[in-house]
């Protein structure tokens, strides 16, 4: 089913739903982003592109607290911090982040499950948003991502002065269902939305089709994984690479973790943080260090994204082309000049 | 920007250098990565200068002086301070480096076009004092002035204060506004200020493109990766953690912080992290008098130089070390 | 044991037996006095020690043993130095069991089975080797080459001279440099299985240091072994333990989880970084 609402709905739209659940939407901030913020009243939808911030922080966030510890004598006590998360609301997920989350169900998901994320996961209902003004830095179609489509629960449009609506999953027929729908003057002629919708698609894949990156494709190279490694390019790829973490951080599917421990003075508290296969520490063991430059770090986060995870789940690649570390890195080096200069290899 | 091409193919080729340091360019107009050339049809083809060449060269000096032989780079203006500083630290070796001063008049990244609303981008001109910016959505006219990074909006010096060549006239140290935000902050009541970085931090995602793309921050392994020094950490625990590594990483550049930006400039949450930092040059300069760190080879700045004999009133001086 | 559990259970270290002068080996059981969990040998577990952090640590004891599980650890970092100096009845934190283990069932079942440990190295073997002992008829010939540094450090010696070599297991003891009081063989444990020139019909089993490791290889495959009859555990620095958290990957495999035992075939497929 598709709805539509006028666009200066909106706030309405936002208010029925927050009644119920807990919203977060990407909101505009003063500096120029949008991050997500939780709905209150009077804070309105981002016209950004996309959010500064991947939505993974959602299911994985910076810092997650695993356990609290104390020990006196010889006794330990544990004290497990999780309580079971409510159901809320993502509204306004863009098509590469619904995809990410794809991409860190795989890892997150796969036995044995990770319940800090598993909590968090099962109790998201994600109202995703169509790309309309899609950016030279999107390359989201390169992984079969289509921008005017997102997957989700509930799919969105902005269409001119109007939200359009579509029931994706069960669960998002179950958020419509509760709307009052008639208090949004909401128009469910079902064959002119369809016809809106078609007509925005094909409207946004003609711009899509003008951008820079519209026909990168990725290689397959699962079978070529030790040739991929030992290759030259990694050399002059990671040359000027800073060993900064800005890509990884802001990757909507970098997951690698660590586990730390926090003396809070009577007390241990274990957390998990990001961490980044970029950092020198990030391999360093008492036996000595397996990546000893950053071509080897380097190397690691692109082999992994390009070759490693797609060979561990059929093909799927980790990454949704959403363009953040384009946008991000201080030097500019990035994921889509490894790949065209592995093309270009090949050729 | 040809001027400069020809210069490094002519540096190459008459055996000034090995090597040169200078960017290469991307996809876009404005993804522009440092690079090493070593041969002359590469340069042809890949090396770039325009308005978006932001990214300090001087660090990769430190790594690249230690190779074999010697490579020409080309330094901004302000460039040129983070250099001389570093060679007043003994990080590069000198012998090593043929230095080109290049003019610069700002220089600007795609994140601000971003920030302003431009997306789609498929290229853009300069005329003038404006640029043209072609996107998928239409063209778009918009001042250079708004722009540019913020350090270039407050640019503190258009001279060149080290080089082995020139090319185009050289600047004159401006007289900047860059403490006015600091002033601002100054004004706030010591809660206000808290909460105003506490804002500002509560962003940090421990990435450290700051600490790794800072000049000042040269030691192999910094204190917060090396778990022999008590305070290593990745991420902020708590929120008290979340200041420290900032405020530590101000106190171990301070008086040797050249104001270069790069901090800011590389900071993916935009936290305006060169206002700590002036907030040291100011005090240091209101307290010790005017100095500028990178400004001559060899000077240590009055917090490194600072001697308990001349400097310190006597009557506040106790031996101390002994048991 | 919960398995996909990333929180430890405290578990109770209810003696500790003296090993060498810097290994000690650690039995541990439950609060309620059980045996925590069982577990495949060759698998590792997650020790920690509130504040210090955690260390992957591989079980010694064999699953063949009802009542506790054993750890010989030789004390290295900062958790390994705090259980050296503690008591019994001191609490610890425990998660696992992790990884692949042994192909105890399948791929070593009715073969004649070469261990080969170097100094702690042992710790992993001692778990797999008392398994065969425990089902002696499933396998052939049980061999031990073991080496160490001094007869001091020669980790369980005493069961090796009093159990193992009672069974019908040939033991090779070395140690690197001549001693009073060691009338046995002295050389490097790659040097002394040329010498013993075994038949490459055996499934080897090579656990130590890595460059021992390494000579060692090329010293079997000299002997005719194949890549696919001699397997290792490797050494990576694991966090998580259930291949999540990204430290451990090489290739597509996650040394916690798809390993920690390969074969050289195996690890001739991935990159050269572990």
């Amino acid at each position: 089913m598709i709805v539509k609402i006028s666009y200066d709905k909106l706030p309405d739209l936002l208010r029925q739903l927050s009644d119920k659940l807990a919203v977060y939407l990407p909101v505009d901030k003063e500096n120029g982003t949008s991050v997500y913020e939780k709905y209150e009243e009077g804070k309105t939808l981002s016209t950004k592109l996309n959010t500064l911030r991947s939505a993974k922080d959602f299911f994985f966030p910076q810092v997650q607290p695993m356990a609290k510890f104390r020990m006196e004598g010889q006794k330990i006590t544990v004290e497990d911090p999780r309580e079971e998360a409510e159901d809320f609301v993502i509204f306004g997920v863009r098509a590469c982040d619904v995809r990410s989350f794809d991409v860190l169900d795989k890892v997150f998901l796969a036995e044995p499950v990770d319940t800090f994320y598993e909590n968090k996961r099962k109790h998201s209902i994600i109202m995703s948003l169509a790309c309309g003004r899609p950016s030279e830095t999107c390359f989201c179609e390169s992984f079969g991502i289509n921008p005017a489509e997102p997957a989700g629960d509930v799919r969105m449009w902005i269409i001119e002065k109007n939200l359009y609506l579509q029931d994706v999953t069960e669960k998002g027929k179950d958020l419509l269902s509760k709307l009052d729908l008639s208090a949004l003057a909401a128009s469910t002629d079902e064959s002119a939305n369809a016809s809106a919708v078609d007509k925005e698609k094909s409207r946004v894949q003609s711009v899509y089709d003008k951008l820079p990156l519209h026909d990168l494709k990725p290689t397959d190279n699962r079978d070529r994984e030790l040739e991929v490694f030992k290759s030259d390019l990694w050399k002059e790829l990671s040359d000027k690479c800073l060993g900064c973490g800005s890509c990884t951080f802001v990757c909507p599917t970098c997951q690698c973790f660590d586990i730390e421990d926090f003396n809070a003075g009577t007390e241990t508290h274990r957390f998990r943080c990001w961490d980044s296969c970029m950092y020198k520490d990030f391999t360093m063991m008492a036996a000595g260090q397996p990546r000893k430059t950053q071509l080897e770090r380097f190397r690691q986060r692109f082999m992994h994204k390009l070759v490693y995870y797609p060979k561990d789940h059929e093909g799927m690649y980790s990454c949704v082309g959403c363009g953040r570390c384009l946008r991000r890195c201080p030097i500019h080096m990035n994921i889509v000049k490894v790949m065209k200069a592995f093309q270009e290899e090949e050729q | 920007m040809q001027e400069l091409i020809d210069r490094a193919c002519q540096l190459l080729e008459d055996k000034t250098v090995d090597r040169v340091l200078g960017w290469s360019a991307g996809e876009f107009v404005y993804d522009i990565t440092p690079c090493v050339f070593t041969d002359v049809d590469d340069i042809k083809k890949n090396f770039v200068f325009n308005d978006f060449c932001g990214q300090n060269l001087s660090k990769y000096l430190v790594a690249e002086t230690e190779k074999e032989g010697k490579i020409a780079v080309f330094l901004k203006p302000c460039d040129t301070y983070s250099f001389n500083q570093l060679l007043t630290e003994h990080r590069i070796n000198r012998d090593k480096v043929y230095a080109v001063g290049i003019p610069c008049d700002g220089k600007v990244s795609g994140e601000r076009l971003h920030e302003g609303g431009l997306e789609g981008i498929t290229g853009i001109e300069r005329e003038g004092d404006n640029f043209k910016v072609h996107t998928v959505y239409g063209d778009e006219e918009i001042p250079m002035a708004d722009a540019l990074d913020e350090r270039c909006k407050n640019c503190k010096s258009k001279k060149h204060v080290v080089y082995d060549e020139l090319l185009g006239e050289d600047g004159e140290v401006l007289d900047s506004h860059r403490f006015d935000q600091v002033e601002e902050l100054e004004k706030l009541t010591p809660e206000e200020r808290f909460k105003f970085w506490q804002g500002e931090f509560s962003r940090c995602i421990r990435c450290n493109a700051c600490r790794n793309a800072c000049p000042a921050c040269t030691c192999t392994t910094c204190v917060f990766d090396n778990p022999e020094s008590g305070v290593k950490n990745k991420a902020a625990a708590n929120s008290f953690e979340e200041q420290l590594f900032h405020i530590i990483r101000a106190y171990h550049v301070a008086g040797r912080c050249t104001d270069c930006g790069e901090c800011s400039r590389v900071c993916p949450e935009h936290i305006p992290l060169h206002l700590l930092n002036r907030k040291f040059i100011k005090d240091i300069d209101s307290l010790y008098g005017e100095f500028q760190a990178g400004e001559v080879e060899g000077q240590m700045s009055p917090v490194n130089a600072f001697t308990t004999d001349k400097d310190a009133e006597p009557n506040i001086v106790r031996e101390g070390g002994k048991v | 044991m919960n398995k996909e559990e990333l929180i430890p259970r405290v578990c109770v270290v209810k003696a500790i037996r003296q090993e060498t002068s810097d290994v000690k080996t650690f039995m541990v059981v439950d609060q309620d006095g059980k045996k925590p969990f069982e577990h495949i040998p060759g698998q590792c577990a997650m020790l920690s020690i509130p504040g210090l952090g955690e260390s992957m640590i591989s079980i010694t004891s064999s699953p063949t043993l009802e009542d506790h599980l054993e750890f010989s650890i030789k004390k290295v970092g900062v958790v390994t130095s705090f259980l050296h100096a503690i008591e019994p009845g001191q609490e610890i934190l425990l998660r696992g069991p992790y990884g692949n283990g042994f192909p105890v069932d399948t791929k070593f079942k009715g073969k004649d089975l070469l261990f080969i440990a170097g100094g702690i190295g042992v710790a992993p073997l001692h778990s797999v080797i008392n398994y065969c002992r425990a089902h002696r008829s499933d396998y052939g010939k049980l061999t031990v080459i073991y080496g160490s540094r001094t007869k001091e450090d020669l980790v369980d010696l005493q069961e090796m001279q009093e159990e193992w070599m009672k069974d019908d297991m040939d033991v090779y003891l070395t140690i690197d440099r001549e001693e009073e009081g060691w009338d046995g063989h002295v050389g490097f444990v790659p040097n002394y299985v040329t010498e013993l020139n075994l038949p490459p019909t055996m499934t080897a089993i090579i656990c130590g240091p890595p460059i021992m490791i390494h000579f060692t290889l090329g010293n079997l495959k000299s002997l005719g072994f194949q890549d696919n009859q001699v397997f290792t555990t490797l050494e990576m620095r694991m966090k998580c333990g259930i291949g999540k958290c990204g430290r451990c990957n090489v290739g597509d495999k996650y040394v916690c989880k798809d390993g920690p035992v390969f074969s050289f075939d195996e690890l001739s497929e991935l990159p050269d970084e572990y």
